[in-house]
């Protein structure tokens, strides 16, 4: 049982870091349908700043508490300034034209983007520091699981509550959802559409960043190319779960990290992807719009 | 009328030089050494045979200049097998039809092994400065050949060794990156872990570059193994030796020279203590090693390539071996390297009954105080 436990909560801080990365995905499609490539070298970004800003901080002696909020915070920022600089430039022109352009611009983008920080950085593996301290009140827990793997877990479920308050009941949210169900009424009724799409990819950015951190944090070291993976795996985890849904988005990612975790466990590693993609195949026969994705035919 | 006399002119012209010249090639036999040096010398693996070549010239210089070996100079015959074991069997030919004494080469295993035959068949010593296949020396097919590298399955051998006999290891997990490299090292490390009586109770591949390596790390702790085997690079190894630690688990920690790096320990920090890594001996402190380093640079203007050291201690060698058999015979030439000792820039080195260099190859090193330490 402990065992079982033990993969629960390592699926589970897997699957929250998916979830992070996949909310950004999954809102962007939602709202101008397109799979925002670029977005695994955001949470790539956002953790080489954390690591640049807390290397500043250690050096001027700060306490390890403020370094971990103010590198996080300079990330977060910095990581929505890329998001909202890369929609400007990169999908905005492409705005009219057909979808597969915008497409290929986010995957000129994001290869754009990691050989930037492999020429602008390293293309070394870094050394990232714990910045999760052990938290006094977590240790009694510490046979279950380590004090990043509840961090991981509590900061995913505070940032979804926040984002659904987000979406369900504040004005900007309800013109988020105004512009997805159909961005050109939206427009009619005086919703500004392009702060809107500015807005979702601020936000996407700012989750996938602060997921960058977490993970950074957790696992100990970052480089270049950390991005294309997770985002990989963030991307199978919004399809999974039906992709342009924010709930979908995160039970996709929860159900494939804990697939990975437990067929790891029980089974092998050897296939661990082979198997969570031959999930996702058997899921998408079944309910080809995902999880929880809405089963309405698509305007094409 | 005419055409028929220069006929015979040229005809007997011709028969008088090849007569000449093969009695030219006679007398020459009976002077110098003739040391064939075969390998990659053009193609994409050209910059692993050239180094070998570069060796061979430099320890040849330095013995014609002493006056050769029992005042008999010593000749080099250079082939190119591109790495090629189609090539490798030309290349083979021509040097035995050259009168070839002995052969320093070839550099990749394949055309080492496809060469091999050939010269058997002529009773001519081949010696390779980085062919690391297995068979070669092991199968005991060739007993014409020799190495001055460890082969491949050495460093497995030896990470079983220390830790069946110094870490007193009962069960093991093997992981691997699933590459090449890594899998193949897992597998060798499997293999004789279980000759030795020792239970590999997992032996899985993990993704390089995944997200979280967690439970792959609890999977190893409910194994309850006394060792974790890792075959593959440190960015994977440095991440799942910090879990391990973070997790609280003492579980010795094993890779090859895939982690024997200084990368690793930044990256693992102060999680890296006590972790065991095996890596070629460390040899650039032997005066030879200097020395030789020092030579080429002088003659090349530049640092020497692979192999190299391999390859000028294999040249010195063969060249003394035949000094001290005092002929290229075939059978006084094996004695001679099964039995003398020759210093080289690769330590002082014999052959054992399979052709292995003795007193080379790897060593068991591990992380104390932030630096790898070579045990034994």
């Amino acid at each position: 049982m402990g065992y079982f436990l033990d993969l629960f909560l390592s699926g589970l801080t897997r699957g929250s870091i998916y979830a992070l990365i996949a909310l950004g995905y999954t809102m962007v499609y939602g709202i101008i349908q397109l799979i925002n490539f670029a977005h695994g070298e955001i949470y790539m970004i956002g953790a080489f700043t954390a690591l640049i800003v807390a290397g500043v901080l250690t050096i001027y002696g700060w306490n390890q508490m403020a370094i971990i909020f103010i590198a996080s915070i300079v990330a977060l920022l910095y990581s929505m300034g890329y998001g909202y600089t890369i929609e400007k430039i990169a999908y905005k022109p492409l705005r009219h034209a057909p979808r597969l352009s915008a497409l290929i611009s986010a995957i000129g983008m994001s290869l754009f983007l990691q050989n930037y920080v492999l020429l602008a950085q390293t293309s070394d593996f870094m050394l990232f520091p714990s910045l999760i301290p052990d938290f006094k009140f977590l240790t009694s827990f510490s046979h279950i699981a380590r004090p990043s793997e509840f961090v991981i877990i509590i900061s995913t479920a505070i940032v979804m509550v926040l984002l659904t308050f987000f979406i369900k009941f504040t004005k900007t949210g309800k013109a988020m959802r105004a512009t997805a169900q159909d961005r050109q009424m939206a427009m009619l009724v005086g919703i500004d559409v392009n702060r809107v799409i500015s807005i979702t990819f601020i936000i996407g950015s700012a989750t996938a960043a602060l997921g960058g951190v977490l993970i950074a944090s957790h696992i100990g070291q970052i480089n270049f190319y950390m991005g294309f993976i997770a985002g990989i795996k963030a991307f199978v985890a919004a399809v999974l779960g039906g992709i342009g849904s924010m709930p979908g988005a995160v039970l996709g990612s929860l159900v494939l990290g804990w697939t990975e975790s437990f067929f790891t466990g029980y089974v092998s590693s050897d296939y661990e992807d082979v198997f969570a993609f031959i999930f996702l195949v058997l899921i998408l026969i079944f309910r080809p719009s995902g999880i929880l994705g809405r089963s309405d035919t698509q305007k094409v | 009328m005419m055409d028929r006399r220069w006929r015979q002119i040229v005809l007997v012209v011709t028969v008088v030089l090849f007569v000449f010249w093969g009695m030219m090639g006679c007398s020459k036999k009976e002077e110098t050494i003739k040391l064939g040096v075969a390998g990659a010398h053009s193609g994409d693996l050209a910059s692993y045979g050239i180094p070998t070549v570069h060796a061979a010239e430099l320890v040849v210089k330095a013995i014609n200049e002493k006056g050769g070996i029992n005042g008999r100079k010593v000749e080099l015959l250079v082939e190119d097998d591109a790495c090629k074991p189609e090539l490798a069997t030309n290349a083979a030919t021509k040097l035995v039809s050259e009168g070839v004494n002995v052969v320093l080469g070839h550099i990749c295993s394949g055309a080492t092994k496809a060469a091999l035959k050939i010269y058997l068949d002529s009773k001519i010593i081949v010696m390779s400065p980085s062919a690391t296949n297995t068979d070669l020396t092991l199968s005991g097919e060739y007993p014409n050949f020799y190495r001055t590298i460890a082969y491949d399955d050495a460093q497995a051998q030896l990470q079983v060794k220390y830790a069946t006999q110094t870490l007193g290891v009962k069960k093991a997990a093997v992981l691997h990156d699933k590459g090449d490299y890594g899998k193949g090292a897992a597998e060798l490390a499997k293999k004789y872990f279980e000759q030795a009586g020792v239970n590999v109770a997992l032996f899985e591949g993990v993704t390089p570059g995944a997200v979280d390596y967690s439970a792959i790390v609890q999977k190893v702790a409910r194994a309850g193994v006394d060792l974790v085997i890792w075959g593959g690079y440190h960015p994977e190894a440095s991440k799942i030796v910090t879990l391990m630690r973070k997790e609280g688990m003492a579980t010795l920690f094993m890779g090859a020279d895939g982690i024997k790096d200084e990368t690793f320990i930044q990256m693992a920090a102060e999680n890296s203590e006590g972790v065991y890594a095996t890596g070629p001996k460390d040899t650039s402190t032997n005066p030879m090693y200097i020395e030789a380093k020092k030579a080429h640079q002088e003659a090349y203007g530049s640092d020497p390539g692979p192999f190299f050291f391999e390859g000028y201690s294999a040249a010195a060698a063969l060249l003394n071996a035949i000094e001290k058999a005092g002929s290229t015979d075939y059978e006084a030439l094996a004695k001679a390297l099964h039995t003398e000792y020759v210093d080289t820039p690769v330590g002082k080195i014999s052959f054992d009954k399979n052709g292995d260099a003795t007193g080379i190859g790897f060593s068991v090193y591990k992380v104390e105080g932030g630096k790898y330490i070579q045990l034994q």
